[in-house]
Formats: structure tokens, sequence, C-alpha cells
């Protein structure tokens, strides 16, 4: 405790000259991401690390075989393993998570994405959650039948006993590729001399074991302390919703009425906190879906027609089905505006930005029933349609084929709705890399011209853009067919422009002109990294915000309602429309409101809702908190330079204690000219 | 395991103060109030050059370092200084408590000579200014990390440590040599205080050269040492005594 107190005595004293020593010590590496525990109903996933931080000697690992520096032959455990992007595997990290020389994986990420099929996630993903159970298509059960995601080797779903980082700033990487170079790279298998380079890494998170455990200590601390000391937080979001007609949000439609139901979900995920590109999943799933409305929205008689089409955009579904299984039980309980029995038909869009054939997902057992699987075959002719005529390949699985996972698993689990879900797969997913952090634009094969500037990229329309505008015209059209439209829907066509402004804008660069004139100034703040599509527990989460403005965008009109009106809402129609008020830059567009019906809901687990968390139909996903996350790298010295140092220190208390305990003692002999002294000077 | 380094610095800086502390002042409350009286005027003296280095910062253009770097010279200057200033101060308040004391005690002498104010005194100015200058390092000592990263010697804690044991029992000797230099009018031997002083705070800007600034301070001190030995009443003939008693013993 003796230097916990000249610890605070120093930052006391004068907080610059602790810093300039500490800037002697440590250089600190900021660019980096955690991997963070994360909680269920029996489980606790992620990493962990010791109250003040893991710390460890650097060992560089290319591949395999440096492994065994770490595991067995390197004298000075325990070891932090920086991993180069190629060398992180499930093996690598398996083979280092059960040994106790390791204390730390620090990822030096890179750009360009492994040549083979990488996904941190599971094989079959949100397995329990879904439609398929003991009683309800037994023979589907945990991906029996089709395995959606073959190549996932469920990373994310693991628990280390030690923090995980990701560095993603090459500079950054370079200084610890260097220190590590200079001071720690072993030379004809023998170890180079102290001091060594050296890492501490601390993301000590609160939560254990599971959310149970979690969620009680945190209420007993809150009952017993004025502050309240929650251990961790819900997964939770708001989903978006919209139509053209407007429902009134607070009351309930009459039972005649029938809705189709447009959806998508909003959400990813990677290994790492906060770091979830989302290309494939989900943004082009509601890329599509929003520029599917953009061209809805030219139609005239879209207010008239006799069904309504309603777009949903999921938050949360990557971890069970969180904003899915929230609307369902808001409208079982006559929450929502919509019930289940108004729900015509529904279609949902998953990945669908990988490849040119989409292809039309239903689920088998409920076409066993008769009603159903009509309904569900005019709903494919009603999209071939549009197919044909856009020159798009809609495909059918084979009808024995399970349905992916999706939302609408969580609606059929309560009512049996005639749907589809549109992906870019037939059976194992297309997307290489799944849920990881290498599921970029660059996935989904967006390329632009050497030399373009970020204004010229934002207004060039790429091959994915046309192919996700060709998909878009078509579902806009099968809709449009499907709500019972007479007019000609040739003349529904999606806008590849704003398709290519999308994709831009959610994955390569947020902070753009086009941005700007589409979103209220609140949101243009914080854009100058490239979104990332984590649910969090924070909400809503700019993405979410992002998404209903542009819907509201799409679907809405701009009305001549000043500033003040439109940031309180128009109260006179209050309860039925919701409004943006979009500042205007300077060269293009010109300030105004918009009115559109575009609405959040909360998009939080039932389980929490119902405070079940143990409960096995509803997600119980929680996020741990934690204080401090942070990686900085330094030298230390040997053990014999410390010990020396104590030793000296040692000898030189003792020595000074009996020299002064000499001269004190016979003071009157050294000092003797001066009468009556007591022992005095030196 | 770097709490060794923690512990070993710290016994290596304070050590002899504190076996002085102990062995020589402890024990009566009258030192004990004079030594902490050192302390708070060297304290004083720091927060006044502090004031102007402070000041100096601010009205400088800061980005400029070839200028911060003259201002920290300048400031370590003005510092060394005011502190000198505030020995004499202080040596002026002590000569009036000796007044006051011989006045109280029954025998009309004062209980502490001027000498013993000026070792007790300068102890008290030695371990503030010890303590200021090492204390930080020492909280960073304690680890994970040592120096080194930017190709830093790896002895910055071991150094640092042996020059605050050298500034701290400077101080006591200059104290003493600086008392008796007013006390019989010796005006050599405060210039010479004042000069090794700034000497020494002159010689820690050659730093990193640890050689170079460590064995000049370390050969100042011993120069001290002897001169405050021998101007409190110290001579070879006690010292012969000193060495042959305690072999007789």
């Amino acid at each position: 405790m003796a230097n916990r107190a000249v610890i605070l005595i120093s930052l006391w004293l004068s907080v610059c000259a602790a810093n300039s020593v500490e800037r002697k010590i440590y250089i600190p590496v900021n660019a980096t991401s955690p991997c963070v525990r994360l909680l269920n109903a029996t489980h606790q996933i992620g990493c962990q690390s010791a109250m003040r931080g893991n710390t460890g000697i650097l060992h560089l690992v290319a591949n395999s075989s440096d492994l065994d520096w770490i595991l067995s032959d390197g004298p000075n455990p325990p070891y932090i393993a920086v991993i180069e992007a190629p060398a992180f595997t499930r093996d690598i990290l398996m083979r280092l998570k059960t040994n106790p020389r390791v204390s730390g994986v620090f990822l030096l990420s890179s750009d360009v994405p492994p040549s083979t099929n990488y996904s941190p996630d599971l094989k079959c993903p949100n397995e329990y959650f879904g439609v398929y159970t003991d009683d309800y298509g037994a023979e589907y059960l945990a991906c029996n039948g089709t395995q959606w995601n073959p190549h996932g080797n469920s990373l994310s779903y693991e628990d280390f006993p030690f923090p995980v980082f990701n560095l993603m700033n090459s500079n950054e990487s370079d200084v610890i590729r260097e220190c590590y170079f200079n001071h720690n790279h072993p030379v004809n298998g023998t170890a180079p001399p102290f001091p060594l380079c050296a890492m501490q890494i601390s993301a000590h998170m609160h939560g254990v074991t599971d959310t149970p455990t979690c969620m009680r200590r945190s209420s007993a601390q809150g009952g017993l302390s004025l502050s309240q000391d929650v251990m961790c937080d819900p997964l939770s979001d708001y989903n978006v919703w919209g139509s053209f007609h407007p429902v009134n949000q607070t009351g309930q439609v009459s039972a005649e009425s029938k809705f189709i139901i447009a959806a998508s979900r909003l959400d990813s995920r990677s290994f790492f906190w906060n770091e979830a590109p989302g290309a494939d999943s989900p943004v082009s799933g509601f890329v599509t879906l929003l520029a599917a409305a953009q061209a809805l929205r030219k139609v005239t008689d879209i207010q008239d027609l006799p069904k309504n089409i309603l777009f949903m955009f999921f938050q949360g579904e990557t971890f069970d089905y969180i904003g899915s299984s929230r609307m369902v039980y808001d409208m079982k309980l006559n929450k929502f505006p919509i019930a289940l029995e108004n729900i015509d038909s529904f279609v949902e869009l998953n990945q669908v930005g990988i490849g040119a054939a989409i292809w039309m997902h239903s689920d088998p057992v409920s076409r066993r029933n008769e009603t159903v699987n009509e309904e569900v075959v005019d709903l494919v002719k009603n999209l071939q349609e549009g197919g044909t005529e856009t020159n798009l390949s809609l495909h059918e699985p084979s009808h024995t084929q399970p349905i992916p996972p999706s939302s609408f698993q969580r609606f059929l689990r309560e009512r049996n709705i005639p749907g589809l879900v549109l992906t870019d797969h037939e059976t194992a997913y297309s997307n290489r890399y799944y849920h990881s952090t290498y599921d970029t634009a660059e996935n989904m094969g967006i390329k632009y011209p050497d030399n373009l500037s970020s204004e010229e990229k934002l207004n060039f329309v790429t091959e994915t853009a046309k192919n996700i505008s060709r998909l878009a015209t078509t579902l806009a059209r099968g809709l449009y067919r499907r709500a019972g439209g007479s007019s000609a829907p040739e003349d529904i066509e999606a806008d590849p422009l704003l398709v290519s402004r999308m994709l831009y804008s959610f994955l390569i660069q947020p902070n753009n002109s086009w941005f700007e004139s589409v979103l209220s100034s609140d949101l243009h703040t914080n854009l100058d990294k490239p979104l990332t599509f984590y649910v969090a527990v924070q909400s809503p989460v700019p993405v979410t915000r992002i998404v209903q403005q542009i819907l509201g965008n799409v679907t809405g009109t701009v009305t001549n309602l000043t500033q003040e009106n439109c940031t309180n809402g128009d109260q006179t129609l209050k309860g039925s429309y919701s409004y943006f008020w979009i500042d205007g830059d300077a060269n293009k567009t010109e300030s105004h409101c918009v009115q559109a019906y575009v609405w959040l809901t909360k998009a939080q687990s039932p389980a929490f809702h119902l405070k079940d968390y143990t409960s096995r139909a509803f997600s119980t996903w929680t996020e741990s908190r934690w204080k401090d996350i942070s990686a900085r790298i330094y030298l230390v010295s040997s053990k014999q330079l410390e010990i020396i140092t104590l030793v000296t220190g040692i000898g030189i208390l003792a020595l000074s204690f009996l020299v002064t305990f000499l001269l004190s003692s016979k003071s009157d002999i050294l000092f003797s000219t001066i009468p009556d002294t007591s022992p005095a000077a030196y | 395991m770097t709490v060794a380094v923690f512990f070993g610095c710290t016994f290596i800086a304070f050590g002899p103060a504190l076996a002085l502390f102990v062995l020589t002042v402890a024990k009566d409350p009258l030192r004990v109030i004079v030594l902490i009286a050192g302390a708070f005027f060297w304290l004083l003296s720091l927060l006044l050059s502090s004031l102007v280095w402070f000041i100096a910062v601010k009205a400088s253009n800061e980005n400029d370092a070839q200028l911060q770097k003259t201002l920290i010279i300048f400031g370590v200057m003005f510092s060394v200084l005011l502190q000198e200033v505030f020995r004499f101060a202080y040596y002026k308040l002590l000569r009036k408590a000796i007044e006051g004391l011989s006045a109280l005690s029954e025998d009309g002498q004062s209980p502490l000579t001027v000498q013993q104010m000026a070792y007790v005194g300068g102890l008290g100015f030695g371990i503030m200014s010890g303590a200021f200058s090492v204390v930080n390092i020492l909280a960073d000592s304690a680890g994970p990390g040592t120096v080194g990263i930017f190709h830093d010697s790896q002895y910055y804690f071991l150094t640092s440590a042996f020059m605050t044991m050298a500034i701290i029992l400077l101080h006591t000797f200059w104290s003493v040599i600086f008392f008796d230099g007013f006390e019989n009018k010796r005006w050599w031997a405060i210039m010479a205080v004042i000069a090794t002083h700034f000497l020494v705070s002159g010689l820690t800007f050659l730093n990193p050269f640890y050689e170079v600034s460590l064995i000049p301070a370390y050969v100042i001190m011993v120069v001290m040492a002897a001169w405050a030995y021998f101007t409190s009443g110290g001579s070879f003939e006690n010292l012969q005594h000193f060495f042959t008693r305690k072999k007789l013993q």
C-alpha cells in the first residue's frame, strides 16, 4: 500500500511531473478495440483482464511455429501473444486459451481479408431462439438439414480468461513490431538479455458467470447503497418502423386492416466490441429495403392500396432476435398498433449483397398448411413477375429446406404467416466473412475507379449498387402487386444513385455531403469513422437514427413548418407523424422539415421486461460494464537489476544508521572544542 | 517484483536522512520543530519559484522548444537563488528564536546552539527538497514498466535516488556553512555555498550522462561535509581520537 500512497501524493503534488516520468516509461496504444464480456442466461463469453490489467512480455506470432516459445520454450513467462492477422485462427487461440503462460492476446489487424473463409460466429446462428423446436419442425432443429454458416469457428462465443485486443492503426502496429524486434526476438533459440519489451492490457469486466447472477448482484447493490453499482446492461436499442398510410401510433388498427411487412435487420457483430462493419449483413438488406421504399413512394395511389405496406428494421437480431422478439411480444400484448392477426404476409431481406442470384426461402413446416402454401406461392409469383421485368434471377431453394435464421422466425413462432426470406445464398451463406471484421464494402465487391475524390465516389454508381437497386425494384413491384396495386408497376423503379450513396455512406465514409443533406444536424457530429453496427447498450445508436431519418426522407413529405414547430412536432397531427428538421448547407439544400410516418419502438428483449433472466424463449444477452480499456507498451528490467537496487537500498539504510549512531554517540570527541555539545552536526 | 525497485530507491534516497532524523532529531521536540520549519521555508521558496516559472511559461510561446529549455534553466537558477534567500530568512528567524529561547531558559543560554539549528534546519530543507525531486519518480518506479523504451538509460531510477541522497546531505552541510558564515561574517563561505548550489543544480542538466553529474555532485558533497565538520568544531586531532578510541574498545 506504500506505493499507492506515494502515487496519490505525487498526483496531488504535480500532475505534470508525474506525467513526464510516465511518458519516459510508457507508450500508450490508442487505436485499439477490446473483446468484452457478454453474458446470457447460462454463459459468459468474451474476455477478461485482472483489475489493474494483465502484463506480459511481448512475443510476435506470425505462424503456429512461433507458438512454442510462448507455450513452452520461452524463459520469461507470462507472455502476451502479439498476433499477425493471418495467424488469428481458432486453432492458435484455443491453444493459447488453455495455457497459463499466456496473459493476453494482441491482434495486429490488417485490411487485407484472409484468403480462406473466416467467420467468428456460430455454425448455426441463433440456434435455440428460432422457430424450430421439438414441437415444430423438430427435424430442422439445430441446423439439422442445412448448416448456414459452415465456416463459423464460434470464436466470438468462447470465454477467454485473458484480454484480447485488436489494433487497427498500422503506425502503432509498427511501433509494437519494432519494440519486439529490438528487444525480444530470440536469436538461434535463445532469449535476448533484459530489458525486454512488455505490454499491459486493461479490460477488467465487472459482470461474471451469467445474466441472472449479474442482474441479481446489480440490484442487490443498488438496494444497499445510494450509488447504483450496475455490473451489466441488457443489449438493447430501438426498432425502426414506418409506412405510407398514417397509422395512429397510440391506438390499435381495426381487425380488417391488412399489412404486408417488409423487414430487415440493423445489426451485426464481430469478435471485438463495436467493430462490426456489417456490409453483407445487415447493410445490403436494409439498403435494399430503403431503396424499395423510395421507389414505392413515387406511386400515386400508394396511400389507397387495399393492403398497407409496413417497413420494419429490427435491432439486436444478432443476439437471439432481440428486436423481432420484442416486436412480436408487444403485438401480442396490444402495445403495438398492429396485431399479429393484421399481418397479411412477410417479406424479409437478409444478406443480399454478394452475387447476382437471389433465393426466396420459405418455411416448409408452415407450408404444410394448404392456405398458407397458396399464399406463399402467390407471394413468390408476385416477386417473380418483377424479377422477370428487371431481369433478376429469383429462385426458390428445395421445399424441404428450412428457413435460414431470420426475424421472420420469431413471427412464425406465434402465427402461421405466409412469408419469404430473400438472401444471396441457396444453402450455406455466400458471405465468407459473416459477422467478422472483414465483412466490408470490399466483401460485397464495391469497387471505385482509381483517382476519384470522395465526392465523386459518393456519386459513382457501382455494379453492386446496380444489382441491389434491381433487387429493390423487384421487391417494390412485388410488394405493390401483393398490396393490390392496379396501375402499371413498370413505373416503379429504384434509384441506383441512391443505393450507391447509401452503400458509400454506411460502409465507407459517413461524413459526406449527402448525409449532411438528409440527416438532422445532431447526427452529423461523430461521423468521422465508418459506422459500426453493434447493437450496444446505449440507445439509440447512430445507425438506428440514421435509418429512421432516411426512411423518413424516402417515404415522407417536405412540409413548410418552421424549425420550432418542426422540432416540437405539429400538435394537431401529433401521434400520426414524426418530424425531422434538416439543416440545409450553404450551397445545396435549404433547411426544411420532413414529415413522415416513421417511428422507433423499444428493442429490448422481453426477458428483461418480464425479469425472467433465465428465459429460454427470449434473448438474455447483457454486456458487462467496465471502467478502463487501455493498452501500453514499456520495457521491463531484469530481476537481477531489481534485486541489486533493493539490496543497495537496504545496505545504504543500514550503513546510515550505523554511521549516524557511531558519530552521535562519539560526538563529544568529534566536536570537542565546543563545550557541552549534545550530538549535533554530522 | 518492481516493488523491489520502489523500496530500493526509497531507501537509497531517504535512508541517510531517516537515520539522521531518528537518531539525532526525533528525541528533542525543539529540534523537530526547527526541522519542520526548515522544510516549510524550503516549500515557500518552491512556491515562489514555481509561480515565477509558471508565469514565464504562460507568457512565452509554449510551442517553442528551444525557448522552453532556456526557461527551465532560468527557472532552476532562479529557484536556487530563492532557496538561498529563504535560507537567509530562516537564519534571521532562528537568530530571533535563539534570543527568545535564551530569555526563557533558566541559565540564560539557548537550549540549541546556532550550529545545531543550522544542522537540523538544513536537514529539513534537504528532506523537503529531496521529496519533491524524487517522489514522482518513485511513484512510477513501482511499475510495471521501467525507463528505456525511448532508449533512455535503465539506471534512471537508481541514479535519481543517488542524486536525491546527495541533495539532501548537501542541503544539510550548506546550512551549517551558511549559518556559520553569517555568524562569523565569512562572506566567501556564503558565496561558496551559493556557487556550489548553482553548480550542482546546473550539473543535472547534463543528464542523461549520469557519471558527469553524479560524480562531481558527490565530490562536492564530500568537500562540503569536511568543511561543515571543521566549522562546527571538528579537527584532525578529534578524528584521530575518534578512531583510536574506537580501536581501543
